[in-house]
């Protein structure tokens, strides 16, 4: 069997537009549109942190970021690979394949925020936190998933890998998160971030529930998005079989 | 009929040990691996500085950690040479049999690179392991069987890939963090003199994960082989 | 000879192996009694090797239905304890000797004694004075033996070979044939994959000719009229594909 050889996606344009039919993406349009808006409100309508002044704005890209990570994106790429272990069936991988390359980016954004955070903040880039560093691993975990899926061809071969190492992943999480923490416990810093202070006023409050629903709107547009790339693929390379 | 998943899994840990026997290639690597690793590790810190008491434990981790690595690159590299592995697959023994047979090959051989590279740190760093000795051996034990559960499977796994040697490190290592935080905290305190109450909850920890990721692993084997 | 018709030891109605959208076994139906050989032509990539494959265990099937001595597959240890695979690599250990990797075999199938069975089936294929040499030290043919006997030595009531002949000088292919027809006399039933005309229909009570999947011809070697076969043959292997 010969398969021509198809790069990998690159992560998803951010066109408003599939490629396909043209057909206009109104589900990212409203999801952008709704994430600059909660900016807007974030940055002149939210009332400032007493203690860290204008750059605790971050904070509300920063957790609805690693929300939407880990409990939306890593939580589907796992819930994707239990599903076609079971079933078998091909669009499941797909989704997780989507939901992975979706997620990286999220994961990403949170690397980024945090450190600017931090150092904008306390004074250092990096801070071994619990949450901070298991977002770390969150990220080697989906990096290592997608380079896995790079270096393989057979369709079936490396739907079953990935769902593998998908569940795996998600057993893998709680774990790193516990010794983490225990490590931090052990051996106490004076800086720890508190990304999610429950205690927050109700503006603030708002704002943050707000950017959180943007921001899980975005992923799923993105989604959309991706796995409509994947479907085209797939039928592409079946054509060709 | 065949053997029960027990004895099919001591045949197969046999079988690989007998023929790393024969070879000794992978072994001997890890090995000069691991004491080149020491000694150089020692020149990379201040000796005035940083105590060799407070380096050793790390360095003796790192070591593990990637000497282990070797040493499970090479566990399934036997099986695809010549399609090996398709006499394990057509014969009656279970797939689970095949991953403890390989297990238990890869626990041999990891725990005897641990005693290795614990002398040549020893030596280096001029280390007394008088202090808590079996609990030490018990830490070190129990990592073992955390680092071959993940590194098995995922070597059976990146055999089939075409970055098979790049892969499986970048695949195991966020598994090993669960490990060797642990394993390596217990160590320092340990070898520090203190006393064992106060890793008790490292200890729990490393066990816990043993237990998950042992069964995890098992049963996620057949999953990884085409059928 | 018997008042009851014989039971089949392999059976197969409308087996199916997919891959993707590809069938690379489309509807095969076969049956194969006690003491029978079914001489396996066709030309590259009709499939032969993937049938194969299924019936030994290392595949499941897509499709229809197949059985080893009444076992349906995917039929786990008890099917593929009966069945001996011959493929075109031979599955030996290099680093371990002849006599190590026969025994190693007849362990896993649970042979009772196992130092004696590996004994007497390299004795069978003319090796036993080579049996304590490593693999790799050994020539191509006499690695094959080697391999023969590794597949025979659990005495599997169905032999699957794959182009078994090929590396073997003429001294192995004499003592290969001679332990086919044994194997046929003690009851088992072989399915023989081969280019070579000659030596397929030396040893097979039955022969078929495989394209695309599916079996073309099909037929008792008794009723067949070598001209025409070579004639059919050469129109359907040789210049199909």
């Amino acid at each position: 069997m010969s398969e021509s050889v198809v790069r990998e996606s690159a992560p998803p344009a951010m066109a408003p537009s599939t490629p396909k039919t043209g057909r206009i993406e109104w589900l990212l349009i409203v999801a952008i549109l709704a994430v600059i808006g909660t900016g807007v409100r974030a940055i002149y309508f939210t009332p400032m942190d007493s203690l860290q002044g204008a750059v605790q704005k971050i904070f509300y890209v920063h957790v609805p970021s690693a929300f939407v990570a880990l409990y939306m994106a890593f939580a589907l790429v796992a819930l994707m690979s239990a599903l076609f272990l079971w079933l078998h069936d091909l669009r499941f991988d797909r989704v997780a394949e989507s939901s992975a390359e979706v997620g990286v980016i999220f994961t990403t954004a949170v690397l980024c925020t945090g450190p600017i955070w931090a150092k904008a903040a306390w004074g250092t880039w990096w801070t071994w936190d619990a949450r901070l560093t298991s977002t770390l691993f969150l990220w080697f975990m989906y990096v290592g998933y997608l380079v896995m899926r790079g270096a393989m061809q057979d369709r079936m071969m490396r739907a079953r890998y990935s769902a593998v190492l998908g569940l795996l992943g998600a057993l893998l999480i709680p774990f790193i998160h516990l010794s983490v923490y225990l490590f931090r416990t052990m051996h106490p810093r004076p800086i720890v971030l508190k990304p999610s202070a429950p205690s927050l006023p109700p503006d603030m409050l708002q704002t943050f529930l707000l950017a959180l629903c943007s921001f899980a709107l975005l992923f799923v547009a993105l989604l959309r998005i991706r796995y409509r790339m994947a479907v085209a693929r797939d039928a592409l390379l079946e054509e060709n079989d | 009929m065949g053997p029960s998943l027990l004895g099919a899994a001591l045949l197969i840990a046999r079988k690989d040990l007998a023929i790393e026997f024969r070879t000794r290639t992978a072994f001997f690597s890890a090995v000069v691996f691991g004491v080149l690793g020491a000694a150089i590790f020692y020149f990379a810190w201040d000796p005035t500085s940083v105590g060799a008491l407070e380096l050793a434990p790390g360095v003796l981790w790192m070591i593990f950690t990637f000497a282990g690595l070797l040493g499970l690159q090479r566990s399934f590299s036997t099986e695809l040479a010549d399609r090996a592995m398709d006499g394990l697959l057509v014969s009656p023994v279970s797939r689970e049999a095949i991953y403890m047979g390989k297990a238990l090959a890869n626990l041999v051989f990891v725990c005897a690179v641990e005693v290795v590279a614990i002398l040549a740190v020893a030596l280096f760093y001029n280390m007394s392991f008088s202090t808590h000795v079996p609990a030490l051996a018990l830490f070190a034990f129990l990592a073992a069987v955390g680092l071959v559960a993940v590194g098995t499977l995922f070597s059976a796994m990146t055999v089939n890939t075409r970055l098979a040697e790049l892969l499986l490190p970048v695949l195991s290592l966020p598994f090993f963090v669960p490990v060797v935080i642990p394993a390596a905290q217990a160590t320092a305190k340990l070898l520090a003199g203190r006393p064992l109450a106060e890793v008790a909850g490292w200890l729990k920890v490393l066990v816990a994960f043993d237990i998950v990721f042992v069964v995890a692993c098992t049963l996620a084997f057949p999953f990884t082989l085409e059928e | 000879m018997l008042d009851a018709a014989p039971a089949a030891v392999v059976e197969a109605h409308g087996l199916t192996r997919r891959y993707g959208m590809r069938r690379a076994v489309d509807g095969v139906d076969l049956t194969l009694g006690a003491g029978e050989c079914l001489a396996l032509f066709g030309p590259n990539g009709a499939g032969k090797t993937t049938l194969l494959r299924v019936l030994a265990g290392l595949l499941k099937p897509s499709g229809g239905t197949a059985r080893i001595a009444g076992v349906p597959l995917p039929g786990g240890p008890a099917a593929r304890a009966m069945v001996g695979l011959i493929s075109h690599e031979h599955m030996l250990y290099s680093a371990l000797t002849a006599r190590e990797n026969v025994e190693f075999a007849a362990r896993l199938y649970g042979v009772r004694d196992a130092r004696g069975a590996a004994a007497h089936a390299l004795e069978r294929m003319h090796v036993a004075e080579r049996a304590d040499t490593p693999v790799r030290a050994l020539s191509r043919g006499l690695q094959q033996r080697v391999s023969i006997a590794r597949a025979m030595v659990h005495d599997p009531r169905v032999v699957l070979l794959d182009e078994p002949f090929t590396g073997l000088d003429a001294a192995g292919a004499a003592a290969l044939t001679v332990m086919l027809c044994d194997l046929k006399e003690g009851g088992a039933a072989l399915i023989l994959v081969t280019h070579n005309l000659a030596e397929g229909l030396e040893v097979a009570t039955h022969a078929a000719i495989m394209r695309a999947g599916q079996f073309v011809r099909q037929e008792p070697c008794a009723t067949l009229d070598l001209t025409d076969y070579t004639a059919a043959y050469r129109e359907l292997v040789t210049h199909g594909a």
